[in-house]
């Protein structure tokens, strides 16, 4: 399995900060000079075999040479390229990334400038469509302005207009003028208001709790929770992300009571991170474990959460686990599995399309609830931890969504990739 | 005799402005602030041509223009819509009306339009 290109100049930076030659490393790695020159230039992709011996010979971790910032730039620029059509020169972004990093990152900067924009237009549409208030301001402005035109041709194109019909024209093209500035004020007020324009685009409300998260490391610990945070949900810009992330406290909220901190940081250390066995050392259920497990520090956990659409409703991401921010995810994740058949528990040791040195456990279950009782609808809600790999087991390959995965002969496939299609390792 | 139109239109300013052009064109005009009134007025003094705002009070434009075209008396009167909004047009068609004028609509326009509607022959029954 190839691995990135751009492995080749992190390879010679390496090489060159240790003051070694071409050929003393070749050597020790077992390879031609010529053949690790073609690497260091990224004119070869390397086996994950030759990237061990070669950072073995350099005495550093593999993963200094294939992990990085140019890593989620490769990673921006093809989900971008998928948004985008399938002209880009995809197979080549990583030689673009690396030759021209100044270029790639502009148009990464763009892509998501682009996407903030398309989300407020789409935003101020729904608005426009959906809001009965500014629906019906809209209906008064262009009744006054209707009423004022119309009065105002009158007096212009009626050089005989009668005097008494002329005062009286005069007066209604006053008292709709009046109203045509008094309704303009109203709407300016309104769209300047608490719901103003900065909710429209900056991000979508999911993407801003999110973002929030992420600046906190994606950890509450329980004195927060107990707080409210009100101040700081105060602070997000949308009312909706503001309402999500009420939300999201006040379950997580709920978890904390049922499993503290400090003891759930005991049962952690002698059970490990087995949300099965942590529910039932709690006797709770195994997505509040899940969300635990998820929520505190020190465990290298990613946590995926959809409810009974599929649809993705929380999105920690693991390391080398890259998840979808846009559309559906990958049909084969055991988080899908869980989704049609709840209470059963689904495990599985898996690798992500285009991580070929890395893998990962993960752990899915669902539950359903009736909160409206017998009558009502059945509501599903299934959660996926993904723990590092332990080393044990088939591996079940993945990907993050078919738009952005290379795997040629997936039976899941749902619509073309934009990328090379690669055999499955 | 002049030709009568029925003018269905909450907003008394625009209501005045359009009666006051059509009258000055040699039309007959009268004038219903909202829809039961306008059916009334239908039945009883029946015009040649009906201009019907689409947002009123109490009955939209397009619940009196479905009850004209349900009504063997009047269902085959022309009628011209005045819509605020450009989708409204769609709905307006499906439940039959005959021209349609967006606000801000101009007085040629408008005056234009009516003569055109009221020198076509009635529409078969």
């Amino acid at each position: 399995m190839p691995l990135s290109a751009l492995t080749g100049t992190k390879l010679r930076d390496r090489r060159l900060a240790a003051g070694l030659r071409q050929a003393d490393v070749a050597a020790r790695a077992g390879i031609s000079a010529s053949y690790l020159n073609l690497i260091e230039h990224n004119r070869r992709k390397v086996t994950p075999e030759v990237i061990e011996r070669l950072a073995d010979a350099l005495q550093i971790d593999r993963g200094a040479l294939t992990e990085g910032r140019e890593a989620a730039l490769v990673e921006d620029l093809r989900a971008a390229a998928a948004r985008g059509g399938t002209d880009a020169e995809v197979e080549r972004v990583e030689d673009f990334v690396d030759r021209f990093p100044g270029w790639a990152a502009l148009i990464a900067a763009l892509d998501a400038r682009g996407r903030a924009l398309e989300r407020a237009v789409e935003a101020l549409n729904d608005r426009m469509t959906h809001d009965p208030h500014l629906s019906q301001s809209l209906h008064e402005l262009l009744s006054s302005l209707s009423a004022v035109r119309a009065t105002a041709a009158i007096l212009a194109e009626t050089p005989d207009l009668e005097p008494e019909w002329a005062l009286r024209f005069h007066r209604n093209l006053h008292q709709d003028s009046e109203r045509l500035a008094a309704g303009a004020e109203a709407l300016v007020g309104f769209l300047d208001a608490g719901q103003g324009i900065e909710e429209q685009g900056i991000a979508a409300p999911q993407e801003e709790v999110e973002d929030w998260l992420r600046s906190r490391s994606w950890v509450i610990p329980d004195a927060d929770l107990a707080g409210g945070l009100e101040e700081e949900i105060g602070h997000l810009a949308s009312t909706a992300a503001r309402s999500l992330l009420r939300a999201h406290v006040a379950r997580a909220r709920d978890d904390a009571a049922l499993l503290p901190e400090a003891v759930f940081a005991e049962a952690l250390a002698e059970i490990g991170p087995d949300p099965v066995a942590l529910a039932e050392h709690f006797g709770t259920s195994p997505l509040v474990a899940m969300r635990r497990l998820g929520g505190i520090g020190g465990v290298p956990t990613g946590l995926v959460t959809c409810d009974g659409s599929g649809t993705l409703t929380f999105r920690k991401p693991a390391t080398g686990f890259p998840l979808p921010r846009f559309g559906s995810a990958c049909p084969l994740w055991p988080l899908y599995a869980a989704l049609g058949r709840p209470m059963q528990l689904f495990e599985a040791r898996v690798q992500m399309a285009g991580q070929s040195d890395r893998r990962h456990r993960v752990i899915a279950w669902a539950e359903t609830r009736h909160p409206q009782g017998l009558r009502g609808p059945e509501l599903r809600e299934a959660a996926m931890l993904i723990l590092p790999d332990d080393g044990a087991g088939p591996v079940l390959p993945l990907g993050s969504s078919c738009r952005v995965c290379a795997r040629g002969d997936c039976p899941a496939r749902r619509e073309p990739s934009i990328l090379a299609a690669e055999g499955i390792a | 005799m002049a030709k009568h139109v029925l003018l269905i239109e909450d907003e008394p300013n625009i209501a005045e402005a359009i009666r006051f052009l059509l009258t000055r064109d040699g039309l007959r005009v009268s004038h219903a602030p909202e829809g039961d009134t306008a059916l009334v007025m239908l039945r009883q003094d029946p015009p040649d041509l009906v201009i019907l705002d689409h947002m009123l009070p109490g009955m939209s434009g397009l619940e009196i223009l479905t009850a004209v075209r349900a009504d063997p008396q009047c269902r085959d009167l022309p009628v011209m819509m005045l819509t605020a909004r450009g989708r409204d047009r769609e709905m307006a068609e499906e439940a039959g009306a005959d021209c349609f004028m967006t606000k801000p609509f101009s007085n040629a326009e408008i005056l234009a339009e009516v003569r055109a509607m009221l020198s076509q022959p009635r529409r078969a029954v």
